[in-house]
């Protein structure tokens, strides 16, 4: 009988608008807070803090440390993805949970352990004083924090999609006499492109929105060591907050283009993927 | 000619060629981004000695930051799963114009930098805004105040839930509801005691994944919380007051503390799940 799993319309009615009313109140009004405090003052007002000296150079840093960041942790989760999907191994789950341990761990966590390995009273913090290398409270200390935080994203994406197609198409081509790179190139890339792809912007926006991990090593050198999230918080402790909204605006929108691009990807794909 | 593999994995048996330089590049970056860091932060606390780290660990400033954090962590993610489990039976069993957007919503919170979060969600409940504002005259301040750090959690929490039940209840087969509705069970009944039960691991699972990622959240919540030593500052955030003291085994011991802690919760949900697992089987 038709119905019987359903329920009345009114109920069905009520509820929708419950939910809806949830995602308005819940998720919807901070986003558009963001925008509206960083108007406030005017347009011309939120162009200027974005265009000042400091706020660009915290744009070239957070730009600098994910155009290190994505690129390593791409190939990295890519070959994880094909050791993991493609072969059998003992300790294969135990590899799969060390992938996926980051996301589980504080990201001011994620900051401290490169302190306690390199900061000046880290294991390696003689040894690099001696050698002038400046690990911590400069740019290499930003970009090992990040990989830290960001490196499951690409590898999390692929392993489901790679266990799923299985290896049957790849092994033909070597039989056909396809070299690796051949076999990757022409059969595996071209399964995984969109969520490869997808992987690739979860870890950039990540990346690029980082605050925690990056607040603990960065050591809040204005106009050097300040990335975009770090400048917003500067800007807000010193009650600029129009200025703050206005450098926050820009990472909402990355953030919305992000998800706009992934929900691309995913009627590409039909596969509904978990946030991570 | 098998290249030397780590931790005396042998060679697979595969037809495929790459297992040995994908391995390598896998277990290099792994021990060298997360493995050595996680190392340094279990060894360095014993510097002050065992005593030393537990009074560390217990100093009344300590256990109300733990307290804090756990407390708010697991208080967000039992907001979030009855949240969740309206929002996901409405965008999975019914349509209705805009579900797609709604659906494109869920996931605003990952997305969105927690910095950015952070800043928003004070703005707007504090006393003079959006919803603060509509809230003060009700005697609730929920911005710089615990109630704060819950909302914020709550907040990065939600999608969380949402994207671990989706699957689950999409999947589930109709028989059974179809079932009870030919024996005369009402739609309430039916939903309690045949879905619910369904999706009581999922659910479980949902909540273990919001507490998770929310209980060292930082960016999000160091905004709203005001902050205070002892009422609304989160375990975090003492870390990064030990650091700048430069007392490192202390922050090391703090953090060292939240892992086995959140582990520990996490292993006893997972073997909650399981028992209902069994227990429904």
């Amino acid at each position: 009988m038709m119905g019987a799993t359903e329920e009345a319309p009114w109920i069905r009615w009520s509820l929708t608008l419950a939910a809806l009313a949830v995602l308005c109140l819940f998720l919807l009004l901070p986003l558009l807070m963001v925008f509206s405090e960083a108007l406030r003052r005017g347009w011309d007002v939120a162009m200027e803090a974005i265009a000042e000296p400091d706020a660009m150079a915290a744009v070239h840093l957070t730009l600098l440390v994910a155009a290190i960041v994505v690129p390593i942790n791409t190939v990295c989760g890519v070959a994880a993805a094909w050791a993991i999907a493609k072969f059998e191994f003992p300790g294969r789950a135990v590899l799969v949970a060390l992938i996926e341990l980051p996301f589980s761990v504080s990201p001011v966590i994620a900051g401290l352990v490169f302190i306690l390995l390199f900061g000046a009273h880290g294991w390696f913090g003689a040894w690099l004083q001696e050698h002038d290398v400046q690990i911590v409270f400069a740019l290499p200390g930003l970009v090992l924090a990040t990989l830290f935080v960001t490196f499951p994203f690409v590898a999390r994406e692929l392993i489901p999609l790679m266990q799923e197609q299985g290896k049957d198409e790849e092994e033909a081509a070597v039989t056909l006499g396809a070299s690796g790179w051949q076999v990757f190139r022409r059969v595996t890339l071209p399964n995984i492109r969109w969520a490869l792809l997808s992987g690739v912007l979860l870890c950039n926006a990540r990346a690029m929105g980082e605050f925690g991990a990056v607040s603990v090593v960065s050591g809040h050198v204005r106009g050097e060591t300040n990335t975009m999230p770090l400048h917003i918080e500067i800007l807000y402790n010193e009650y600029q907050i129009a200025a703050a909204f206005a450098v926050a605006a820009l990472l909402a929108l990355l953030a919305l283009v992000t998800l706009a691009a992934k929900g691309l990807l995913e009627s590409h794909t039909q596969r509904r993927s978990r946030p991570a | 000619m098998a290249p030397a593999l780590p931790f005396g994995i042998t060679r697979a048996r595969s037809a495929l060629p790459g297992f040995g330089p994908a391995m390598g590049i896998t277990v290099l970056w792994l021990c060298i981004v997360v493995l050595l860091p996680l190392v340094a932060l279990a060894l360095r606390p014993w510097e002050l000695g065992g005593g030393g780290v537990w009074a560390m660990v217990t100093s009344p400033r300590a256990l109300a930051a733990l307290r804090i954090s756990f407390g708010a962590a697991l208080l967000a993610a039992a907001i979030d799963v009855p949240l969740g489990l309206l929002i996901t039976w409405v965008l999975v069993r019914y349509r209705f114009p805009g579900r797609g957007v709604a659906d494109a919503m869920i996931d605003l919170p990952f997305a969105l930098p927690t910095a950015v979060a952070g800043i928003s969600l004070t703005a707007l409940y504090a006393e003079n805004g959006w919803i603060g504002g509509l809230l003060a005259p009700l005697g609730i301040r929920l911005a710089y105040n615990p109630g704060g750090i819950v909302v914020a959690l709550a907040f990065v929490g939600l999608p969380f839930v949402v994207r671990t039940l989706e699957p689950v209840l999409r999947d589930l087969p109709r028989d059974a509801e179809e079932a009870a509705a030919t024996l005369g069970a009402g739609r309430w009944a039916t939903f309690r005691r045949v879905v619910l039960p369904a999706l009581a691991p999922a659910l479980i699972a949902g909540f273990g994944l919001a507490f998770a990622r929310t209980v060292g959240e930082y960016g999000s919540v160091i905004f709203i919380a005001g902050n205070m030593p002892m009422i609304s500052e989160i375990a975090p955030l003492l870390i990064v007051v030990r650091l700048e003291e430069f007392d490192y085994a202390g922050a090391a011991a703090i953090g060292l503390a939240m892992l086995l802690i959140a582990f520990a919760i996490l292993l006893a949900l997972n073997l909650f799940a399981r028992r209902l697992r069994h227990g429904t089987a």
